[in-house]
């Protein structure tokens, strides 16, 4: 019964935000279901809060693994969310400067803030320079001429590579600007890759997603594919 | 073990040291001697200068902020040379985000590029801050209608229908730009999806400059230049933009001193050469690795063969 | 809207005139609800052929054929099977392609009587995931192996979650790491990690701009628009195969269209005086 109801409440919602596209009485009717869903995400966070305690406390009872890491994550949760519900260090706003939690959590100088600037920021930075290194070590391993089309593809890298940076303009600057060969410029074959061959193979790749975007839709909206509320059998 | 097999099987650490040198010998040496390489700007860098380039005085621009300080590495020199150029322009600036770790970066970004060198720009009245709305595309699609019930205070809690800046403002038709820095979802492609695109055809499209991450610039290219007026790709289209940027600044404003801060980008572009270069070579290496190895079992082939 | 589409929308509605048409209907969209009618025919009229009798042949991809594969190395070594369904929302159509692949791996995993687990980034995933893959382990007869911590959140912050998963496959060394749904920055971090752990990695995403990460480092990348035929693919359920069936006539048309705007367009600038075919085509992408 509850599978049932939710392929029905997919149908409303799916021929919804399809109808709202299309006329102009139902236009706000997407918008709509698009803030329930949001509701709905914000009440799930409880959930995901819930079952990051629940997964972490039993990883440190059972003294798992990376069980020290489980102590961190939970005391990390524990002092953000804590300085952050009672507004720690925030000032009032000068509209109501009698109302000591009228400012935002996260004005600058409160401790809220400053997990964001000094821990939050600098950690997820980190992270994502790490694809430098990890661009480094998948090219030396992935990048080798092992047939045509894998030598063509380091060609082109090979010139990107060097056409996006000054390297280039050493390496080609001599051949004149203004000439007929400056398309062989490292620059200028750099900028023809990328809007030429890097951008037709993106649009043939993107007009196969939008028709396999829009046939995945029509098939859970109509409920003809169920496996991902585990009812495909 | 022969030597090209051990050369093969390097441990990836030794990669990731030779890296970590190929960058921080050139951040470490350009802080002591301040030297930067010329930039050539390229098509998309030029058109997103040249879009911001043709605003009136007083024009209103929507700037969204949609990357998180994980991306400010690549994108932060963007949104400042973007926020000094619209100072420039003296537009009316409109902040928002769609990503909820943003709204400092707005701050940090208006405060640095913007009120450092107009401090007598007025709040609600010269630029707003609108802060953070959840619900990615949805507010997008809002926003195309009705740009107060998505965003009904300003990051303050001022009622956005109390704000002289807001008078006039219906939807996202009422600005005479939008600029979008991004890094991910939702980004510079949803906003040329929801928000662009339905207005192209129309007496008045809407006009749109981005600045993304490298690795989404591919995917974007087709929007130039119909849907997307320009485009700054990685930090190599903020080094050209800025570069562009300093040079109006620095004619405005002749024997003004221009901070370190505002050449990020083109100070940047040295780690990034270097880095290249590492990667040109590894794969060089990779490759004479490969060649070597299938000769040597092209030759163990025959030589077995023939026994 | 056209005004021939106003007119058409006013035949067959009955409405009073163009002008409530125009009124009624979003302006602009003519074109876009053309296509989408054309497609939803094509894939609907294949599912009907499809339960009909009708025999739909699909290529090999190699990505799904080696699922059982590489969930068979796993139980061999006695190691689990790591499944990332991406990184984004339900309200997202790449995590729902990649819970409908994770329900084919949990079936197979079950059969295989292997470990699974599935750490998300979203709440809603991990009850939705829940579901899916309790389902999978009901379908092989095993509904007592499953366990609901087997799909569990970590956080909606894109890096926490990447260190946490690249951690985790460092501990456990996973023998097999599926990454099926809609990846940014962490692709490259997450495939390398596995990549250097010795797993066995097959990836799906329609998110272009990973796609050469993931080719770079996974044995086997589901590109696009094979991501959204793995369903029809592992399942062989005529309805699916018949959607399938319906998405690569709707490819072939649009093809056609494609090649025929382009001549007619270049013609039209070389020779001039086609202005009614040009115009065509330009109302077929809305122009």
């Amino acid at each position: 019964m509850s599978r049932q109801l939710a392929i029905i409440v997919t149908l409303v919602a799916g021929v919804l935000m399809v109808v709202s596209g299309f006329i102009k009485p139902t236009e706000g009717w997407g918008e709509d279901v698009a803030e329930w869903f949001n509701i709905l995400a914000a009440i799930a966070f409880v959930l995901g809060a819930a079952n990051i305690a629940k997964v972490h406390l039993s990883k440190i009872s059972a003294r798992d693994a990376g069980w020290g890491f489980s102590a961190i994550t939970l005391l990390a949760f524990a002092v953000t969310f804590a300085v952050g519900i009672m507004k720690v260090g925030v000032n009032p706003m000068p509209a109501f400067p009698n109302v000591a939690m009228s400012g935002e959590k996260d004005a600058g100088g409160s401790a809220f803030w400053w997990v964001y600037t000094y821990v939050m920021s600098p950690i997820t930075a980190t992270m994502f320079s790490l694809l430098a290194f990890y661009v480094a070590s998948a090219a030396f391993r992935a990048f080798r001429a092992k047939n045509t089309e894998a030598t063509l593809l380091l060609v082109a890298a090979f010139v990107v590579l060097l056409g996006r940076t000054f390297a280039g303009v050493v390496l080609t600057g001599w051949i004149p600007a203004d000439s007929d060969w400056a398309f062989l410029r490292f620059e200028n074959l750099s900028t023809t890759i990328f809007e030429v061959f890097a951008s037709a193979g993106n649009r043939a790749i993107i007009i196969g997603i939008a028709l396999g975007v829009a046939a995945t839709s029509l098939k859970i909206i109509l409920g003809i594919d169920r496996s991902y509320m585990g009812s495909g059998d | 073990m022969s030597f090209i097999d051990r050369l093969d099987a390097i441990d990836r650490r030794w990669i990731f040291a030779m890296m970590a040198c190929a960058v921080a010998i050139p951040i470490i040496v350009i802080g002591m001697t301040g030297v930067r390489f010329p930039e050539v700007p390229g098509p998309t860098s030029t058109a997103a200068f040249e879009a911001i380039e043709a605003l009136p005085d007083g024009a209103k621009v929507l700037f969204s902020f949609d990357f998180d300080p994980a991306s400010a590495g690549e994108l932060q020199p963007m949104a400042n040379a973007f926020m000094r150029h619209l100072g420039q322009k003296k537009a009316k600036v409109y902040c928002q985000t769609l990503w909820a770790p943003a709204p400092p970066l707005i701050e940090d970004t208006l405060k640095k590029c913007l009120l450092a060198r107009n401090p007598d720009l007025v709040y609600g009245v010269d630029y707003l801050n609108l802060g953070y709305q959840a619900g990615n595309e949805g507010v997008m699609k809002v926003i195309t209608t009705d740009y107060k019930q998505s965003f009904p205070t300003d990051a303050k809690g001022t009622r956005t229908s109390e704000i002289p800046m807001m008078q006039g403002i219906e939807n996202t038709s009422s600005f005479d730009l939008i600029v979008v820095v991004s890094a991910g979802y939702p980004g510079s492609k949803e906003w040329v999806q929801y928000v662009v695109s339905p207005t192209l055809g129309k007496e008045r499209p809407i006009q749109l400059v981005a600045g993304v991450t490298g690795v989404s610039a591919p995917q974007l290219v087709p929007y130039f230049p119909v849907q997307m007026k320009g485009m700054l790709a990685a930090i190599k289209g903020a080094a050209e933009y800025e570069f562009m940027v300093n040079e109006v600044i620095e004619a405005a404003n002749p024997g003004r001193p221009l901070p370190p801060a505002f050449m990020e980008a083109q100070r940047r572009m040295a780690p990034q050469l270097f880095g290249h270069l590492l990667m040109v070579g590894l794969i060089i290496v990779g490759n004479t690795i490969f060649f070597l190895k299938r000769r040597q079992s092209r030759r163990g082939g025959t030589m077995g063969a023939a026994a | 809207m056209t005004s021939a589409t106003a007119s058409i929308m006013v035949s067959i509605l009955g409405m009073a005139d163009e002008a409530s048409a125009e009124s009624f209907f979003v302006s602009g969209r003519g074109a876009l609800f053309g296509w989408l009618a054309i497609i939803s025919v094509f894939v609907l009229v294949s599912i009907v052929m499809a339960r009909g009798g009708k025999v739909f042949k699909v290529r090999p991809i190699a990505g799904l054929s080696a699922v059982d594969e590489a969930v068979g190395r796993a139980t061999e070594m006695g190691r689990p099977v790591l499944f990332i369904p991406g990184i984004q929302d339900m309200d997202n159509v790449q995590t729902i392609a990649g819970l409908t692949i994770l329900s084919r791996v949990g079936k197979t995993t079950a059969d295989y009587d292997a470990q699974i687990e599935v750490p998300v980034s979203r709440s809603l995933v991990m009850t939705a995931g829940r579901e899916a893959l309790g389902a999978s382990f009901l379908a092989a007869g095993r509904p007592d192996s499953f366990n609901e911590d087997q799909v569990y959140y970590v956080t909606d912050e894109q890096f926490g979650y990447t260190a946490y998963v690249s951690g985790l496959m460092v501990r456990k060394k996973p023998a097999a790491c599926f990454y099926m749904g809609q990846f940014f920055a962490e692709s490259l971090i997450l495939s390398e990690t596995g990549n250097s752990i010795g797993a066995i990695q097959i990836a799906g995403t329609a998110e272009t701009s990973q796609l050469p990460f993931f080719v770079a480092a996974c044995d086997y990348t589901l590109i696009g628009e094979e991501f959204f035929a793995a369903s029809a693919y592992l399942s062989g359920e005529p309805d699916q195969m018949g959607s399938l069936r319906g998405q690569d006539l709707s490819k072939a048309l649009v093809g056609a269209v494609l090649v025929l705007g382009v001549v007619a367009m270049t013609a039209g600038a070389l020779v001039g005086g086609l202005d009614g075919v040009t115009g065509f085509f330009q109302s077929l992408v809305g122009g």
